[in-house]
């Protein structure tokens, strides 16, 4: 556990970060988060006098791969700098610390920090029975909540802890919710993917640090910077959408020549995320780069919208058995209907041939 | 449940069974309504010569009559350009065919981009020539009712907001996805209004050129 007493440019000083190492970083997160060159050396000057913030992050129904994504997606790099310089009180995955000892901890950091510290969340959030998932014998709405009240802001990390994710998924077995169905009364950012990307914890972190205030967020709650535009707008195979040519099948002639994979079920196009610009491994590639279609998972109800694979123009046809009622309705409304214009005529027919009679 | 989700799933369900109920409807309603006996002298008798007379009536329909040709040709032949077009871009739209092969079961090669923006760019300016001289026209005024701009619109529609959609137009500001799922649901509203406006002749056009053709033969006439 580290105090969150020194100063960012101490501890990476510290660690062995030279200057030149240091403003490298200040520049690209300064890039990150689509600021002009000039503010750089505010960014710079701001990091070197910032405190090291204290975070506490709290694990509920969740795969751990948030955390794999965010430590060990690639070697030295600059999102694992910052991440390693903040003063993480609380993380179950990489604290040494088990059990009452952690909690602790926990308690501790929040007492020490209280409204100062940020709270991170990974996980959905289980209203049904509270032993869904526990820590300590707490369930996690007492957890998130208590926590929540100290936090300067809450980071929703993943697509569960942002929008309910895979756990939420019908028949939502655990009725789990987001973090931001829970927490109401204070700022939230939801950093969604499943992972989210690194560095866009790592900008978060920046902007707070710097400027003390969160980014700028979309309708959902994201950073603007990072989710305001479609993987789709951002594709290199967007030419091959323009002009029509589409993979049919994973392995055919245009799957090998890199055109688009919208029939394939890509959801690059109402998926709004950096992969096709930061992409992943340390810049290496994205999903679509590696041969296969956006599962759209930084989109809240992206687990519940049908296959996959299934492009997004096929819609969903319900059952059969239900269009069978839908025909059978209607051809039972045919026969009333001619039934019915039946004894019309028939009645006509009977009055024409009175009124003939009469006549004669 | 966001509205592309609405307009995928249960819209186009509820759209799809009102189709299907409604064509269902009018269209055995059609067939089993009584008739009355034919009282004409049968001068040509026998189901081939019916059927002949059926095709006959449904090919001399299907061109301008030559007394009326000059009056008409240009309402005739932008009438089928327009109708074509509708068609080839539905069919051949490659983000259209994975709609139609999970219907289908089979789907067929698209055409290029290109070729189908210049077609659907003239199909709807067809459409809205026609309908904006619909407008002013002295006796097409006359003869419009609410019927007509309902279909003529809801004709319209799925074009202009597949071009929005397709080209990724923010209109108003709006997402792509929200372009999508408007155009879906303009698609779904013509659905559902296809079986109970003027726009059910594409069920019965064709069959009641033939009946006519077939009924009149009866007595002889060449329809």
């Amino acid at each position: 556990m580290r105090q969150a007493d020194s100063r960012l440019i101490d501890y990476l000083r510290l660690q062995g970060i030279s200057r030149r190492g240091f403003l490298k970083f200040c520049a690209a997160m300064t890039s990150a988060m689509a600021l002009p060159p000039a503010m750089i050396p505010r960014v710079a000057a701001a990091l070197e006098q910032a405190r090291r913030p204290s975070v506490i992050w709290l694990p509920f129904q969740e795969c751990t791969g948030c955390t794999e994504s965010l430590t060990r997606a690639h070697g030295a790099t600059l999102e694992q700098l910052i991440f390693e310089a903040i003063s993480l009180d609380y993380q179950h995955t990489l604290q040494a610390a088990a059990g009452a000892a952690a909690e602790a901890a926990r308690q501790e950091a929040m007492e020490a920090n209280f409204g100062q510290y940020l709270l991170v969340v990974d996980g959905s959030v289980p209203l049904g029975n509270p032993g869904f998932c526990t820590i300590g014998g707490r369930s996690s709405v007492d957890l998130l909540t208590q926590a929540a009240k100290g936090a300067k802001a809450v980071i929703a990390v993943g697509t569960c802890a942002s929008f309910g994710g895979i756990p939420m998924a019908n028949p939502n077995p655990t009725q789990a919710v987001a973090v931001s169905d829970i927490i109401r009364d204070k700022p939230i950012v939801n950093v969604s993917g499943c992972p989210p990307i690194p560095v866009v914890i790592t900008a978060v972190l920046t902007q707070l640090l710097t400027f003390g205030t969160l980014p700028e967020l979309d309708f959902l709650g994201r950073p603007k910077v990072f989710y305001g535009e479609s993987i789709h707008d951002r594709c290199y195979r967007r030419p091959f959408y323009e002009r029509g040519q589409f993979a049919e099948s994973f392995d055919d002639e245009g799957a090998r020549k890199g055109w688009c994979l919208y029939k394939l079920g890509c959801k690059g196009p109402v998926t709004y995320n950096a992969c096709a610009t930061v992409k992943w491994n340390g810049g290496t590639s994205f999903p679509i780069e590696a041969g296969h279609g956006c599962i759209g998972c930084a989109e809240p109800g992206f687990w519940d919208r049908g296959g996959f694979y299934d492009a997004m123009s096929v819609t969903r046809w319900g059952s059969l058995k239900d269009l069978a009622i839908a025909a059978g309705a209607g051809a039972a409304l045919g026969a009333a209907a001619s039934a019915l214009a039946y004894r019309k005529q028939a009645a006509a027919i009977r009055r024409e041939k009175t009124s003939t009679q009469d006549e004669t | 449940m966001t509205l592309l989700d609405f307009a995928r799933g249960p819209a186009f369900f509820a759209a799809f069974s009102i189709l299907i109920a409604g064509l269902l409807w009018r269209t055995s309603g059609l067939l089993l309504l009584r008739r009355r006996r034919n009282l004409a002298k049968v001068r040509i008798r026998g189901p081939v010569a019916a059927v002949a007379g059926g095709l006959r009536a449904v090919a001399m329909r299907s061109v301008p009559p030559h007394e009326l040709e000059k009056n008409i040709t240009f309402q005739h032949f932008t009438g089928y350009a327009w109708h074509i077009g509708w068609f080839v871009t539905f069919l051949f739209l490659g983000a259209h065919l994975p709609f139609i092969r999970s219907i289908l079961g089979f789907g067929w090669p698209s055409l290029p981009n290109g070729v189908l923006l210049v077609i659907t760019a003239i199909t709807l300016g067809i459409l809205l020539t026609l309908y904006i001289r619909r407008l002013f026209h002295p006796v097409l005024r006359v003869i419009t009712d609410m019927d007509d701009h309902i279909s003529v619109l809801l004709t319209i529609l799925p074009l202009i907001t597949g071009i929005a959609a397709f080209a990724h137009w923010s209109v108003f500001g709006l997402r792509y996805e929200t372009m999508l799922s408007i155009h879906i649901l303009s698609v779904e509203a013509l659905m559902v209004w296809l079986p109970f406006g003027k726009i059910y002749h594409c069920a019965t056009g064709l069959l009641t050129r033939f009946r006519l053709g077939a009924t009149f033969i009866r007595r002889g006439v060449r329809a």
